[in-house]
């Protein structure tokens, strides 16, 4: 791992549920550092008068009015899933 | 050394949508195993959420009925975890600004007697949001089956501050909050179907003492009694630990009913790091007065409200307000009556309180399908305080009535229960008694008032029970006030 690392590599990984191997942690990490320190450009720019925003675009209160619509069928919605039973999605056994 | 308990609820409810909130899929409890579903709800490449309009009205008005502020603006921000019940990977919720902030619910804890109303008191909110339920797991042996049906319901939570002491209290809240969105018909917060479900952070600490003590997230209550239950163990166990001299580190604990137990969840020891950001899939939604006004405008008077103005309005006890008023459509009957006939009021709060309500149990009848209306419970009411019938025989004329349909009069003129005398045949009657009993009479006149009501039965007798008992006390007491 660079030694300017401004991150945790190992543990955005983790969070990201994938497996990195020593010269991916290297590569990956320079990267990373590249694209956080172009993306800290903005901070030099003063942002002190403009209010934030969550969304670039100028819209609000885009809705639907509550109509139900049809399902999918159940067979179009378990295509793609790599085990069923029951019509359910068998996923591993997870500890709640 | 003393010791207290500081309670926060955490309360998920669902709120009745006929679609589901960020895909028009049909929303609903009961289906076949992923019957209600889309490539929103899936998550699905390139599927794409739009907010259900519905949702935003329901939460604002549950957030109105508490008194929340409703800002301006509020956004949609993405909470990022890896579970099953989530296809996407993240869910869709308000981080930093929820729809409905502050506000407070007000509950009533239980009185000295059940006659007796409790204490009422205020607790705290912080916040209201708004975000997408999840899929259900079914755990097995060597796997889990997900349904993602329950995914993206629209669902609120309702986050208190830690104003609470008690299960009790906690057991009221969630009374209360349930009464609440019953009544404004946003939810019907069935806790066995998932509507509502609360989970409680829970802590203890020596009385006088400021700081929180480490508090333990309590999950798995899935009743309201649970509920108090799980909180009521917790409290002893925390309190019983730092007795020891133990601390308490925290976590997340669940109730197992079954053991009547709290204990630990296994979980992984980082902590949650989700790692939440703005959804760039959803606009920010913007609100005004007229929105705020026109949802302020459906709310209906509220259960405490309509409980305070029964009492007062048509002087009604305590017991039969803590009957009707819970139930909006049963409170709403009753008025329908009592309105009309305000000086009847007590006498019709008993029969819908007592009578209706058994009648409709032993009929397994709701109230909407059964034949008595508000007007016709007016007739007998009037019946029996003209004299027409004893109160006695009103019993019966209600059951009468409560089958058929008819009218009060209708019974008593088919079944024959008129009197067939009129009033001067009571007053024979009543002479009769009289002189067959001079020694009541003679104690009655030395001044002892209540003896009167010796004579009552020998009347009643005489007229086969059809005689007003109102009647033959005045006449009685005419009569001897005249013989004296």
């Amino acid at each position: 791992m660079a030694e300017d690392s401004q991150f945790d590599i190992e543990y955005t990984a983790k969070l990201a549920r994938i497996n990195l191997s020593e010269e991916e942690k290297a590569k990956f990490s320079s990267q990373l550092n590249s694209i956080i320190g172009y993306v800290e450009k903005l901070g030099e720019l003063d942002t002190s008068e403009v209010e934030p925003t969550a969304h670039p675009h100028p819209v609000e209160n885009v809705w639907r009015e509550d109509v139900a619509s049809d399902s999918l069928p159940v067979d179009e919605a378990l295509k793609n899933a790599p085990a069923q039973r029951n019509n359910m999605f068998v996923v591993p056994k997870v500890v709640d | 050394m003393e010791y207290e308990a500081v309670i926060g609820l955490e309360v998920h409810v669902q709120i009745k949508t006929e679609s589901k909130i960020f895909s028009p899929v049909k929303a609903g409890y009961g289906h076949e195993p992923n019957a209600l579903v889309d490539p929103v709800v899936l998550s699905l490449p390139g599927a794409l959420p739009v907010m259900n309009k519905a949702a935003l009205d329901g939460i604002m008005k549950a957030g109105l009925a508490f008194g929340c502020a409703i800002p301006d603006t509020c956004k949609w921000d993405r909470k990022n975890y890896f579970y099953p019940d989530s296809p996407s990977n993240y869910q869709i919720t308000q981080y930093d600004q929820p729809i409905c902030q502050g506000g407070e619910v007000e509950i009533e804890l239980p009185g000295e007697s059940r006659n007796v109303m409790g204490e009422h008191k205020a607790i705290k909110l912080t916040r209201i949001h708004l975000e997408n339920d999840v899929g259900k797991l079914n755990h097995f042996a060597e796997d889990s089956l997900v349904d993602y049906n329950r995914a993206h319901t629209c669902l609120m939570e309702i986050v208190s501050e830690p104003d609470m002491r008690s299960g009790e209290e906690a057991f009221a809240f969630l009374t209360a909050i349930r009464q609440t969105m019953v009544y404004c018909g946003i939810s019907d917060c069935d806790m066995e179907k998932g509507q509502m479900r609360a989970d409680a952070n829970i802590s203890v600490r020596p009385v006088g003492q400021k700081e929180f003590g480490a508090k333990i997230e309590l999950k798995n209550l899935n009743s309201i009694t649970g509920v108090k239950n799980g909180i009521e163990y917790e409290i002893k166990r925390q309190t019983r630990e730092l007795k020891k001299g133990n601390t308490i580190i925290q976590a997340t604990w669940r109730w197992d009913a079954d053991q009547g137990r709290t204990e630990p969840m296994r979980e992984k020891e980082d902590a949650h790091d989700y790692r939440y950001f703005p959804d760039p899939d959803l606009m920010p939604v913007r609100v005004d007065d007229v929105w705020r006004e026109r949802i302020r405008s459906e709310i209906p008077e509220l259960p405490w409200d309509k409980q305070r103005r029964f009492m007062e309005e048509y002087a009604l006890p305590y017991t039969i307000t803590s009957v009707l008023v819970p139930d909006r459509g049963l409170s709403d009957w009753f008025e329908a009556a009592a309105k009309q006939a305000p000086d009847l009021a007590q006498a019709l709060g008993n029969y819908v309180a007592n009578d209706l309500l058994r009648e409709l149990s032993e009929a397994d009848q709701q109230l909407g399908e059964c034949e008595m209306t508000p007007n016709s419970l007016l007739t007998l009411a009037k019946a029996v305080a003209k004299g027409v019938i004893t109160k006695q025989i009103a019993k019966d004329v209600f059951i009468e009535m409560f089958k058929s349909g008819e009218t009060a009069d209708q019974v008593i003129e088919r079944k024959g229960l008129k009197p067939d005398f009129d009033e001067s045949q009571v007053r024979i009657w009543c002479q009769e008694a009289l002189d067959e009993n001079p020694r009541v009479v003679a104690d009655v006149r030395s001044g002892n008032a209540k003896a009167i009501n010796a004579l009552l039965g020998p009347v009643m007798k005489k007229s086969r029970g059809k005689a007003s008992p109102q009647v033959v006390g005045a006449l009685l007491r005419e009569l001897i006030d005249a013989g004296e």
